[in-house]
């Protein structure tokens, strides 16, 4: 007789009038497999729980077994959907325990393809969060302008999603010329395709009776809560990391940090899509004055030698040799490195012990932090609000469980 | 741009405002300290830790308002074997301070930082679940990456990457 299978963990009613739901963690508007306990009083929410841990996979530990450089790829498994944010925290965070220095070429495009994703991020998001609320169509028009970002990222690194294309110590490869013709052209007509997302929803009169009001956080909620990025900003606390604390050479570029006092899903929205605007000018700039030059740092024992300098030069053949099979090692010592990811404060903490491996990686995932606000948003609201809610905090799961 | 030696003395160090203020609250509370890559590091004593997070997170110069993340380090075999690591972050004045706390490999244990960061709730739950240090006056101290009837922690050092348990 096989055993019936009780998910945990669960919770108890606490009132006579209250009883317990549980949602997930195969609910299609819990964007991957969240689970969440809801204790509710009719249709009113009293006490709400996630329960994660569905997608844990170990990225922290199997990166203490792997060379740095093999750390990368993993990388991108953590956000899927802002792969190359996720690279650059890390090689940031490497670069800086080796006191590396980055050609400003590769740091260009660094900060382009950084837009980029995030446009692309913001766009999925937008889809599938206007799908919860019942928008069926901005899905396809966001979807639309997500398949040019993605093309890009093909052009680049050969790969669509999972990119891996930044390396510590620069890129990858020298991006083929025509990606600056296809990012040239998606820029010039992507501020009137946000426009036509706008005028989709924002004046809509069932999408603000959804949003407006709806999941409301205070700004000292979210900072007691951990929350950061736009549902931080949303929440009327002005900070961006890309401004208030540069890295990757983002003090160059000139851009306006969106805030809104509302706190409210709309809020989060309005917050989202001036984004896209405002990321798309700095993707703009980046085109405009995009320097010439290598795009690797000058360290034979770090970066992999050009492949036809290892056909034609002995030690670009050992270096080459020596980095693949028995990586570079790093001087001891630790690192916290927090990037402005499209869904707030993405941290990488690096600790070395002077091996070629690294001895700690820590992943300070913005979703994870993000989802402890959640239930101060849904207590005393509706069923349906903690739909608008999850979606409005724009959680990834593979991020949340690691 | 070529590495700047760790500064680890305390005396050049102690005209940092975070530092200064936690030693003129409590010297025998300040461990040690460390100035490496850009980053102020400050060791504290683990039975002074919330105090100490409730003064820098209060002082109107320092103004650290924000945890940003708890995480922990496994110097499995050496002692003490665990470091937890708080990062925090003061938004208005845009500057990070890393708390460390030591703590010796048999029943590892320290009290929450919860009551002066709700946020660090899923954070220490994250560092017991992976790491098996306990977290006193945690108010839902369970597991929360591995199923609930999980046996061991994971991310320590003396637990296998591959095969079976």
């Amino acid at each position: 007789m096989p055993q019936m299978y009780t998910p945990t963990p669960t919770i108890e009613a606490t009132g006579p009038r209250t009883l317990t739901l549980n949602m997930g963690p195969q609910h299609p508007s819990t964007h991957g497999v969240l689970r969440l306990l809801l204790e509710i009083d009719g249709e009113t929410i009293v006490r709400l729980m996630p329960d994660i841990g569905f997608l844990h996979t170990g990225i922290e530990k199997t990166c203490e077994a792997k060379f740095y450089q093999q750390g990368v790829p993993l990388t991108d498994r953590i956000d899927y959907l802002c792969p190359l944010t996720n690279n650059l925290a890390y090689v940031l965070a490497v670069e800086r325990l080796l006191g590396l220095a980055i050609p400003p070429r590769a740091q260009w495009l660094r900060v382009m393809l950084n837009e980029l994703t995030r446009i692309n991020s913001h766009l999925v998001w937008l889809g599938s969060h206007a799908l919860d609320i019942g928008a069926m169509s901005v899905f396809l028009y966001c979807f639309r302008e997500r398949e040019d970002t993605l093309r890009i990222f093909e052009m680049v690194s050969g790969q669509r999603m999972m990119t891996s294309y930044f390396r510590i110590g620069g890129l990858a490869l020298e991006p083929p010329l025509d990606m600056f013709g296809a990012v040239k052209k998606f820029v010039d007509r992507f501020p009137s395709r946000v426009d036509e997302y706008e005028n989709l929803l924002t004046a809509n009169p069932i999408w603000l009776k959804r949003t407006k009001g709806v999941a409301y956080l205070s700004a000292e909620d979210a900072i007691a809560l951990g929350a950061t990025g736009p549902t931080l900003r949303a929440s009327g606390v002005d900070i961006d990391l890309r401004r208030d604390m540069p890295y990757s050479g983002y003090e160059k570029f000139q851009f306006k940090v969106p805030v809104s006092n509302d706190g409210d899903v709309f809020a989060r929205y309005i917050v989202r899509v001036q984004e896209l605007r405002e990321s798309n000018e700095i993707v703009r700039q980046t085109l405009q004055g995009m320097p010439e030059g290598p795009i690797k740092a000058d360290a034979p024992k770090i970066v992999l030698p050009d492949r036809e300098k290892m056909k034609t030069q002995m030690e670009a053949l050992i270096y080459h040799f020596k980095i693949v099979t028995e990586g570079f090692p790093v001087p001891p010592g630790e690192v916290y490195q927090a990037v402005e990811s499209p869904r707030g404060e993405m941290g990488y903490y690096v600790v070395s012990d002077g091996s070629p491996k690294p001895y700690r990686v820590h992943v300070r995932a913005p979703s994870f932090a993000n989802l402890q606000a959640l239930e101060t948003m849904c207590a005393g609201r509706l069923i349906a609000d903690v739909v608008a809610a999850i979606g409005s905090i724009d959680i990834i799961l593979g991020e949340v469980d690691r | 741009m070529p590495l700047a030696p760790a500064i680890t003395d305390l005396e050049q160090l102690k005209e940092r405002p975070a530092l200064a203020r936690l030693l003129a609250w409590n010297p025998g509370a300040v461990e040690a300290a460390k100035f490496d890559r850009d980053e102020l590091t400050i060791v504290v004593k683990s039975a002074a830790l919330r105090e100490a997070c409730a003064i820098l997170r209060d002082e109107r110069e320092l103004q650290f308002n924000f945890l940003a993340d708890v995480t922990c380090v496994d110097w499995y075999p050496n002692e003490p074997r665990f470091e937890v690591i708080y990062h925090l972050l003061s938004i208005p004045r845009h500057e990070r301070l890393r708390l460390k706390v030591r703590l010796a490999g048999d029943d590892p244990g320290l009290e929450t930082v919860t009551s002066v960061w709700p946020s660090a709730n899923f954070f220490e739950r994250e560092v017991y679940d992976l790491f098996g240090v306990r977290f006193a006056g945690h108010p839902n101290l369970r597991r929360i990456m591995m199923p609930e009837d999980w046996e061991g922690h994971p991310l320590r050092k003396d637990y296998p990457v591959e095969g079976y348990r």
